[in-house]
């Protein structure tokens, strides 16, 4: 690690914490209906809303009837995305004159943009119209982060109300998330990012005349459009000139803006925020990778404040700050240490003032190392799934670490709300094994957790985590699973883990390549991202149910005091001990078995 | 059940209007009035003819150019149309026959260069389509482009030093050469 390493790091905690101080503030405001100047100017509009959709914002739900809702929104958002890219090709606002999405990818996108995954199973530039990245997957950046907003609010409700059946309203939650908290946001980040060279405007895609001509060897297709294949199996070709270059444009700042402050992560171009036009300067990096963990650290601000214990909110912070510190700190470490295969043909990966040097295989230039490494940490710690660098081009050991941060649950920061609701979870977990230590039934924030409660927090662990399992398993154990491997060895095994991690956490970001865009991966992972993330946010509901309804009880001298050093160490036991128990023999088989292979040469 | 299918609908409409039009339809409106430029695409243009953006790299391979980071896009390195990493494992031979590959390129197009290579020029972008390199990694070309314009050496080392640009606000990132400014601007000393 250099001197610079450790102070962008550090520079990047700083602002962070800074930033969400003011914010988790402010939202607390927002969903306690406490005045706030942006509702004198927004007030007007959130109540047409409800007009308009017929909602009574007074009405208050029970948890099944919140569930049901999540629900049945969530399943008209997959239609309205699905059908979009279906027809896209007939609809306006597609300068490139884009064909239909093919059945499967709509489907995955679709169930990737509804359930905050983002998983890209497409590229952007060659595939989606204006229409569609605004009305489908635009739309689905801001309404899949405010559903989870709006379950952990309800899940907070559990704890704050007493003897209650009801946890708040659905559709109040959605809409006052959306209006007051990530429009805002979104807004001014977008016009930050244009101002760093993010492009924003619906001209088609301008053409450049090269000042070198390029020449190159283009694959021949047949009559059907198959590549045609010699005996070896290579790809027969012939000389071709290049004389022009595209330059892909769009509406992109904005759906940025809202891809990293949502956790979201699905780019508007193929590569995602390594492409100059969604990612042009370093300081652009800073305002996205900033963007990926604000919301998430806030709303643990936001958490003590509706609990009426600011310690509270703060202990969940510092766990998750003090995981990804040390991870980010590793990684960078790896990373900047290069790869020990290029150390005989005479290249220099040594850091200087002139060169980040390390690892650059798959990385940018204006962002070197540390930058790279900063992002991969965060967007996988948080569920974003963005990335600034290929992941898959990483060291064996650096790319452990951004899978592992994903197979941990993404409860370190994690998606907005489903971070924090995850690390409730946890957080329940953890005083439950206390519990069972002095043998006192567990409390937390003055609930009592009950058979019922730790039912349904086993659930919504288990699930993901056989999922990601399961998964894997049926990848590598099928003709069409290993088809998609483009790594030989132990990293081609990693490449499919990292897939259904990313999937079934609701991540989305790859080992980009996996070639994922087939019948089979479009269908697999799309499953494993809706059970991921529906099948975790049910039992979420239920136990927010079944706290509202209970009595407080006081703190007595044998409840664990929830906001101590000694609590912050605890949890960060039991998430490490849960996520390292689950996955070390399966990450044994891929990025360990290929460091030990790279080393032992 | 019905109702909230008819709640549903109409928000689920409400919301595409409000978050998928208006709402690019001002953030462009504003970077069109604010930042023209940055918002069509940092173009770079030479009487009328685009020669390219400022932030998207192009291929060079003459020795008389500088050359930018390898590009794993396909058909054809740093196409526009589809930006793509190469997603090579670190222990994949293909990474090693890339980067071999492109050692020997920069070796025989200047055979007295005996320094170690800079990583940043032998290794491929993310994207395919970076317009950096690192400071050094321009430097270890200037001999080469030097001798291949017939031009001294000290001019086209203060060309690079003028077009070094350091971290962002003195702190940001990594300091780097824009390699298609550079080249253009190659092209005008010449004249």
């Amino acid at each position: 690690m250099t001197g610079n390493d450790i102070f962008q790091i550090v520079l990047y905690f700083g602002v962070l914490l800074l930033l969400a101080k003011p914010l988790g503030d402010y939202m607390a405001r927002v969903y306690e209906n406490q005045p706030f100047v942006l509702d004198r100017v927004l007030g007007p509009v959130e109540r047409i809303f409800y007009r308009v959709c017929g909602v009574n914002a007074d009405e208050e739900m029970d948890w099944k009837k919140y569930a049901l809702t999540v629900l049945v929104f969530n399943v008209g958002g997959f239609f309205a995305v699905y059908l979009l890219q279906r027809f896209q090709g007939v609809l306006p606002l597609n300068p490139q004159k884009f064909g239909a999405v093919s059945p499967d990818s709509s489907f995955n996108t679709a169930v990737s943009f509804i359930t905050n995954t983002n998983w890209q199973g497409y590229g952007g530039e060659s595939t989606m119209s204006y229409l569609t990245q605004m009305a489908a997957l635009g739309v689905q950046n801001f309404l899949s982060a405010a559903t989870g907003m709006a379950v952990l609010v309800a899940l907070i409700r559990g704890f704050q109300r007493h003897s209650s059946k009801t946890i708040g309203n659905f559709w109040v939650d959605l809409t006052r998330s959306t209006l007051y908290i990530l429009l805002p946001l979104a807004l001014i980040w977008s016009v930050l990012l244009v101002s760093q060279g993010v492009v924003q405007t619906f001209s088609e895609y301008k053409t450049a005349m090269l000042t070198q001509i390029i020449t190159y060897d283009n694959p021949k297709n047949d009559a059907q459009g198959n590549v045609i294949k010699d005996e070896k199996g290579n790809p027969v070709t012939e000389k071709a000139q290049m004389k022009e270059q595209s330059i892909p444009l769009g509406p992109a700042a904005s759906q940025i803006a809202i891809k990293q402050l949502g956790t979201n992560g699905g780019g508007f171009f193929n590569v995602n925020s390594a492409h100059p036009f969604e990612n042009p300067t370093p300081f652009s990096n800073f305002l996205e990778v900033i963007a990926i963990l604000l919301i998430p650290a806030a709303l643990c601000i936001t958490f003590g404040k509706m609990v009426g214990d600011k310690r509270q909110g703060r202990a969940l912070l510092a766990a998750m700050v003090i995981v990804l510190a040390i991870l980010m700190v590793l990684c960078t470490q790896i990373e900047q240490k290069g790869n020990p295969n290029f150390a005989s043909i005479g290249i220099d990966q040594g850091a200087s003032s002139l060169q980040p040097g390390g690892n650059m295989e798959g990385k940018e230039a204006r962002f070197g190392i540390v930058n790279s490494t900063i992002w991969a940490t965060a967007t996988t710690a948080a569920s974003n799934g963005s990335v600034n660098s290929m992941h898959d081009s990483f060291m064996p050991l650096g790319g452990l670490l951004p899978m592992w941060l994903i197979q941990l649950g993404e409860v370190i920061f994690g998606g907005v709300g489903s971070g924090l609701y995850g690390m409730l979870i946890f957080a329940i977990i953890t005083v439950f094994v206390a519990g069972l230590m002095v043998g006192r039934t567990p409390e937390y924030l003055g609930k009592k957790i009950e058979m019922f409660e730790m039912k349904m927090t086993i659930l919504a662990v288990l699930i993901v985590n056989a999922l990601v399992k399961i998964g894997t398993a049926v990848g590598v154990s099928t003709k069409a699973g290993i088809a998609g491997i483009s790594n030989p060895g132990p990293h081609g095994f990693s490449q499919i883990l990292y897939a259904f991690s990313s999937a079934s956490n609701n991540n989305g970001s790859a080992f980009a390549g996996l070639s994922a865009n087939t019948v089979f991966y479009n269908t697999a992972l799309g499953i494993a991202m809706f059970l991921g993330r529906f099948w975790v946010i049910i039992p979420v509901l239920a136990i927010a149910g079944s706290l509202a309804a209970k009595k407080k009880v006081p703190a007595g001298l044998g409840t664990l005091p929830t906001h101590t050093p000694l609590f912050v160490s605890f949890l960060i036991g039991v998430i490490l001990i849960v996520g390292a128990l689950s996955f070390m023999p399966a990450l044994a088989l891929g990025p360990i078995a290929e460091h030990l292979m790279m080393i032992g040469k | 059940m019905t109702k909230i299918i008819r709640n549903t609908l109409m928000s689920l409409a409400l919301f595409t209007i409000l978050t998928g039009f208006i709402y690019p339809l001002v953030v462009t409106g504003i970077a069109q009035a604010i930042f023209p430029r940055q918002a069509n695409g940092s173009i770079i243009t030479k009487d009328g003819k685009v020669l390219g953006s400022s932030l998207l790299g192009q291929q060079f391979e003459d020795p008389k150019y500088f050359w930018g980071r390898l590009s794993a896009t396909t058909p054809y390195p740093y196409n526009g149309g589809s930006s793509s990493g190469s997603n090579l494992g670190p222990n994949n031979p293909d990474l090693m026959k890339a980067v071999q590959a492109r050692v020997q390129a920069l070796r025989e197009a200047d055979p007295l260069n005996k320094e170690k290579i800079p990583v940043d020029l032998v290794t491929s972008s993310g994207s395919g389509l970076d317009p950096h390199i690192s400071p050094a990694a321009a430097q270890y070309q200037v001999a080469r482009v030097a001798k291949a314009r017939g031009l001294d050496e000290a001019k086209i080392k203060t060309l690079v030093a003028s077009y070094t640009e350091g971290r962002q606000f003195g702190f940001l990132g990594e300091p780097t050469v824009n390699v298609i400014r550079l080249n253009l601007a190659l092209d005008e000393l010449k004249n």
